[in-house]
């Protein structure tokens, strides 16, 4: 790769728009109404990779407002509260963001671990605001398999992680 | 900190777009602070539901139902699996079901034809039956901050918001927003949801409270014991917003030594579901009219006639109304309740002598109490 093109900036559909639509789909698919012996599917927030990954790839403009966007789309989809998933999933993503330097270089099941503790964070943030809306205590059980079933997304956030981390030389 | 310069070589001004980046955090978070600051979710009226949640279920409507079918397909596959292999047990459980409800099917069927004399004695005026629809589930959202479902029917076969939804064993939830063909259902495990129940055995009220979990929360129950594990759980009526004695399933006591309900509905397939056309009375009246318009005065003859009803009344025994669907135990075991209010009414009843002749029993088999109930 050219010195001309690794410092290129990213193509904002390559590392926004694709994992974005990706993620809207997988939402979609993972709500089909179907039992599999008696067992429902599990229904983990997606976005929550691109919050992860997104953050610690580089910092963008674009960024938050698709995430903002994302998040109200899962609002709409699943039939939560306007804005919600957008602001649980901003919380995350600006922590990350403001500690991405502390993960550079860090190894595998350290950045798991981080991307579990951001997973906590937003799911913390869904559960005050939903408190605080509905005035009543999510279920506890019930948060923490949504938790448990968006953790083991990771290998998804790494391999966005791996793909675009180096793709723009001024943000290494 | 590294500091970076915006993209484009022909840009004046050069800012780091790490701070840019940050300004633009603090302004996406401030629009989905000030969304949620504006959302009714939990009202029951057209307007709160919103234009954009109703452009993006009718848009998202063909695609999830295009992606259900094959789930549907794959969901059977499943269920004839497990089916076989579990065929014996299944078998031997149901032969029992079978002989237990042989004897509630006789007890029913005696309760009804008690209840049908006594309401034609008492020429009580009965409900019709609620007009229903059935519709697929296409999506279903399952997570502790949100359980809707969407369903591919809506206002062109005339749901409204706030319609009563079931599987074909109880309860689901409500309908809370419509579109042209789709409808959005808050499921009663949604931590927005509240509906007021009775338990069947004492008639004692309460509301269940959904949390996000499976089994809702009975929550501001009244009374000494008024509930103990395997009670039925019935719609009260209260309010209005479902008609009373749709079943919802059976109290248990969780964990936390709080008493909450298995929904029946849990039991029974996920992929379609029953929209009762149940008008709630808060969409009958206008609210408006009827506080402006107060009520007429009361004369000394009819406080005296009201003041006799509810000594009347207080003096029977609380009435039990059929369940719209119930299962059979459920069924005659309300029937029996209701014939013996009935009884109990028509004893205490002096002004009204029976007719020698009673009139037939109405064509159609009441599914909501009378509109004079006390409960509504």
């Amino acid at each position: 790769m050219s010195l001309m093109q690794s410092t290129r900036p990213l193509d904002p559909w390559r590392w926004l728009g694709v994992p974005a639509l990706a993620c809207v789909v997988a939402t979609i698919v993972f709500a089909i109404p179907i039992k599999v012996f008696g067992l429902l599917l599990p229904e983990p927030v997606f976005p929550m990779v691109l919050a992860f990954a997104w953050a610690v790839i580089r910092p963008s403009v674009i960024a938050p407002f698709v995430l903002m966007l994302l998040g109200l789309f899962l609002d709409v989809f699943w039939g939560g509260p306007m804005g919600l998933w957008g602001v649980s999933l901003l919380a995350s993503y600006t922590v990350v963001l403001a500690s991405r330097s502390i993960m550079t270089g860090q190894s595998r099941p350290m950045r798991q671990v981080w991307f579990a503790g951001a997973t906590g964070l937003t799911m913390l943030t869904g559960f005050l605001i939903s408190s605080v809306i509905s005035l009543a205590v999510p279920n506890l059980l019930a948060v923490f398999w949504q938790f448990l079933a968006t953790t083991v997304l990771y290998p998804f956030a790494h391999r966005l992680i791996e793909r675009f981390e180096d793709a723009d030389v001024r943000f290494r | 900190m590294r500091l970076s310069f915006r993209d484009r070589s022909n840009f004046d001004m050069k800012v780091p777009l790490t701070w840019t980046a940050g300004v633009a955090v603090i302004i996406a978070a401030v629009i989905g602070v000030a969304l949620l600051l504006g959302d009714r979710r939990e009202t029951f009226q057209v307007q709160a539901y919103g234009v954009t949640k109703n452009v993006v279920d009718t848009l998202s409507a063909p695609v999830s139902s295009t992606l259900a079918t094959p789930g549907r397909w794959t969901g059977n596959v499943f269920d004839m699996a497990r089916d076989y292999v579990l065929a014996g047990s299944q078998n031997r459980q149901l032969r029992e079901d079978v002989s237990s409800l042989r004897v509630w099917q006789d007890k029913a069927i005696a309760a009804e034809n008690e209840n049908q004399r006594l309401r034609a004695v008492l020429g009580l005026k009965t409900d019709p039956p609620i007009p229903m629809v059935t519709a697929h589930v296409i999506a279903d959202s399952r997570g502790p901050f949100a359980d809707t479902r969407l369903a591919d029917a809506g206002r062109e076969r005339g749901i409204t918001p706030g319609n009563p939804v079931m599987s074909e064993r109880g309860l689901v939830g409500r309908v809370v927003g419509v579109g042209h063909d789709v409808s959005r259902i808050l499921l009663l495990t949604d931590i927005a949801s509240r509906t007021p129940v009775l338990i069947d055995r004492t008639n004692a009220r309460a509301i269940l409270s959904g949390d996000g979990g499976p089994n809702p929360r009975l929550a501001y129950m009244r009374g000494q014991d008024p509930v103990k594990v395997g009670d039925r759980v019935l719609t009260s009526g209260d309010g209005g917003v479902f008609p009373r004695g749709l079943p919802v399933g059976v109290a248990v006591q969780g964990l936390d030594g709080a008493w909450r309900v298995r929904l029946d509905s849990d039991s029974s397939p996920i992929d379609f579901v029953r929209i009762l056309l149940f008008t709630d009375f808060s969409q009958i009246a206008d609210q408006k009219d009827a506080i402006a318009a107060g009520l007429p005065p009361l004369s000394s003859a009819d406080a005296a006639e009201v003041a006799a009803r509810v000594k009347t009344l207080s003096a029977s025994a609380p009435a039990a109304s059929p369940p719209a669907k119930a299962p059979a135990g459920a069924a005659a075991a309300n029937a029996t309740a209701t014939a013996k209010t009935l009884a109990n009414a028509l004893a205490a009843s002096k002004t009204q002598p029976a007719p020698k002749h009673p009139p037939p029993p109405p064509a159609s088999a009441a599914t909501t109490p009378p509109p004079d109930d006390g409960a509504q």
